[in-house]
């Protein structure tokens, strides 16, 4: 699916035949490809800081070599069990409950007769998305204010009493969860939706004729459908299981919520911006995107083998 | 007689099915558009309205001095004047960077597009993380600089793969070898036969860069400290969440005006900051929904 290797109807040309047919493009390449080095490769060597002292106002790699030094440091650290259990869980999390709602959404939608109602659910539920995330967390801290935020106002019309949500660092995960779930689960069924606006309806109509009802029809032929496209998804997913995006996590963390909420790209900032330990957050940097990197190539491995669909 | 049975027996469930389902969807339904119609009617209503909870559908004690307010801010209105600024200029560049990325990937022929193709998808897989990059920005010397709000981050190879997927197969090949045959350089086939046939992808791009640039915080939180270049998002942030800004008319509104608007302000900030995105989202929807099928299916 997103595989950069194109497809190769014509033969590739010699370098000589290929420059000067291409000439200009090369050259208008330079620059940006000169861009990617400096700032996506040249942070990469720059890791290399975590396996150094590194002393703030010093040349980038100047340093004294410290192996793993400040590798062992975290992991020793009550911050590596803290972190590490929060990513994971916040992301599994994630995962279990947000990933069934879009594809649940686009066969609710693909069973809907009136197209204007269809219409109208997509406009409204892919909206969110375009939200950003700190209008998205400001929007939670107002709704989920004890006494005066709408949720609490309508819990005690209802007779409830009022809860201070965003002090309860137990339901830290999952205001982050649902949010996420009300944010994004539109923009998710997008991709879902397409797929199915594809498919061959004589399928559809064959099995209609057969007597099959429409939970049946779904079950048997409109999820089988969706697999794949689904499996692919999965797997990006999986792959970044170890990052939990850095903004939202921050913008809701509180002193009184830091023990759930704290995950390894919030302590990163925390220890390597405003701390100023750059070796140390290096190190954690480095440790996260190695375990990303693996864990995104074992998943790929894995769904290859068993489904032989796979990202590369 | 068994036939007719069943016949009947299904479409009495499938309609069963059907309630369920519209029920449901326009459950989901309110459950999306309510917060959003609470802020827009909170943020013209009086805010004690608001704090005793009697703004439920409509607006009550209607007021627009909130938003009066708002735009009397100075910092809002210069992080709305420079996000305008980032947003442009960062699109501006991405756009041009990825097109010609794309374009010369595109190009079946091309030598080395193996190893380009390399150089930009193991960026998706692998970082140096926060702190390297951080500190490359430094001795770049484009910290604290608008340039670190426009240079970052600017190829997306998820839009590379996008655009570089319509330009193999919306644009018709023999097209580009007839041009190229009658003498047409490859820069002057882009210009005058690729880009004018690609205003969809142009779109999309410009949509997905541009929303990212609008709505951009974590840059701007990390790489600036002063106050003059702040974008809208990280002033909303100072407004909203830290508190570590009032909204304050100097000179205009009173202590006892500020107490109470306090509540419509925060939701007329909102409303102000999404405003641009969300007047697009009309004209936008057809074709964010285009980008994300070609980025899904074709790629």
């Amino acid at each position: 699916m997103r595989t950069l290797t194109a497809k190769t109807s014509r033969h590739t040309l010699t370098i000589e035949r290929s420059v000067r047919k291409y000439w200009q493009l090369y050259l208008l390449i330079i620059p940006v490809l000169a861009y990617v080095i400096v700032f996506n490769y040249a942070p990469m060597y720059g890791v290399l800081i975590a396996f150094k002292d590194y002393k703030p106002g010093t040349p980038l790699l100047s340093g004294d070599w410290v192996g793993f030094k400040h590798f062992k440091r975290f992991f020793e650290s009550i911050y590596f069990e803290r972190t590490v259990r929060n990513t994971l869980q916040i992301s599994l999390y994630s995962l279990v409950v947000g990933f069934p709602m879009p594809i649940l959404l686009a066969i609710m939608l693909n069973e809907v007769r009136h197209l204007w109602f269809k219409k109208t659910v997509q406009t409204v539920t892919y909206m969110p998305y375009f939200i950003s995330t700190v209008v998205m967390a400001s929007m939670i801290l107002i709704f989920l204010r004890p006494e005066t935020g709408l949720v609490n106002l309508f819990l005690q019309k209802i007779g409830r009493e009022s809860i201070p949500f965003m002090t309860r660092k137990e339901m830290f995960k999952t205001i982050y969860v649902l949010s996420g779930v009300w944010q994004s689960t539109g923009w998710g069924s997008i991709v879902y939706i397409a797929t199915l606006s594809g498919l061959d309806q004589e399928m559809f109509e064959a099995a209609i004729v057969d007597g099959a009802n429409k939970v049946q029809r779904i079950l048997y032929i409109t999820l089988p459908c969706l697999l794949p496209t689904a499996i692919i998804l999965l797997i990006l997913n999986a792959g970044s299981l170890m990052s939990v995006g850095f903004e939202k996590v921050f913008l809701l963390q509180t002193d009184l919520n830091l023990e759930q909420s704290d995950v390894i790209s919030t302590y990163v900032y925390r220890s390597g911006i405003l701390g100023a330990q750059h070796s140390y957050a290096s190190a954690i940097g480095l440790f996260n995107s190695v375990v990303n990197f693996i864990l995104l190539i074992s998943v790929n491995q894995i769904s290859k083998r068993v489904s032989s669909i796979s990202l590369f | 007689m068994f036939l007719a049975h069943s016949k009947m027996r299904a479409s009495k469930s499938d309609r069963i099915f059907d309630f369920v389902n519209y029920s449901l969807l326009i459950l989901a339904l309110l459950i999306v558009a309510y917060p959003l119609w609470f802020v827009v009617i909170a943020s013209v209503s009086s805010s004690s309205h608001v704090l005793n909870g009697e703004v439920t559908l409509l607006p009550k004690g209607f007021q627009l001095k909130a938003y009066e307010m708002v735009f009397q801010n100075r910092n809002i209105v210069l992080g709305y004047r420079n996000t305008i600024f980032y947003t442009a200029a960062g699109t501006s560049i991405n756009i041009v960077a990825t097109v010609l990325i794309a374009y010369t990937l595109a190009q079946s022929d091309l030598r080395g597009r193996g190893p380009i193709t390399f150089l930009l998808s193991f960026t998706m897989f692998f970082s140096g993380g926060l702190i390297p990059t951080y500190l490359v920005y430094r001795s770049l010397g484009i910290i604290n600089t608008r340039w670190v709000m426009i240079l970052p981050g600017m190829i997306s190879v998820y839009n590379v793969i996008i655009a570089r997927t319509f330009f193999q197969n919306s644009i018709p090949s023999e097209l580009q070898d007839a041009a190229y045959i009658d003498g047409a350089s490859a820069l002057k086939t882009l210009t005058w036969v690729v880009i004018p046939l690609s205003k969809p992808i142009l779109a999309v791009l410009t949509i997905f860069y541009g929303v990212g640039h609008w709505n951009s915080f974590f840059n701007a939180l990390v790489f600036l400290s002063k106050n003059e270049l702040y974008p809208l998002q990280l002033v909303l942030r100072n407004i909203l969440i830290t508190g570590a800004e009032r909204v304050e008319a100097v000179g205009i509104a009173s202590v006892a005006e500020q107490v109470r608007y306090a509540e419509s302000i925060k939701y007329a900030v909102i409303i102000v900051s999404s405003v641009p995105v969300l007047l697009l989202y009309p004209f936008m929807q057809k074709y964010f929904v285009q980008g994300v099928m070609i980025g899904a299916i074709k790629g």
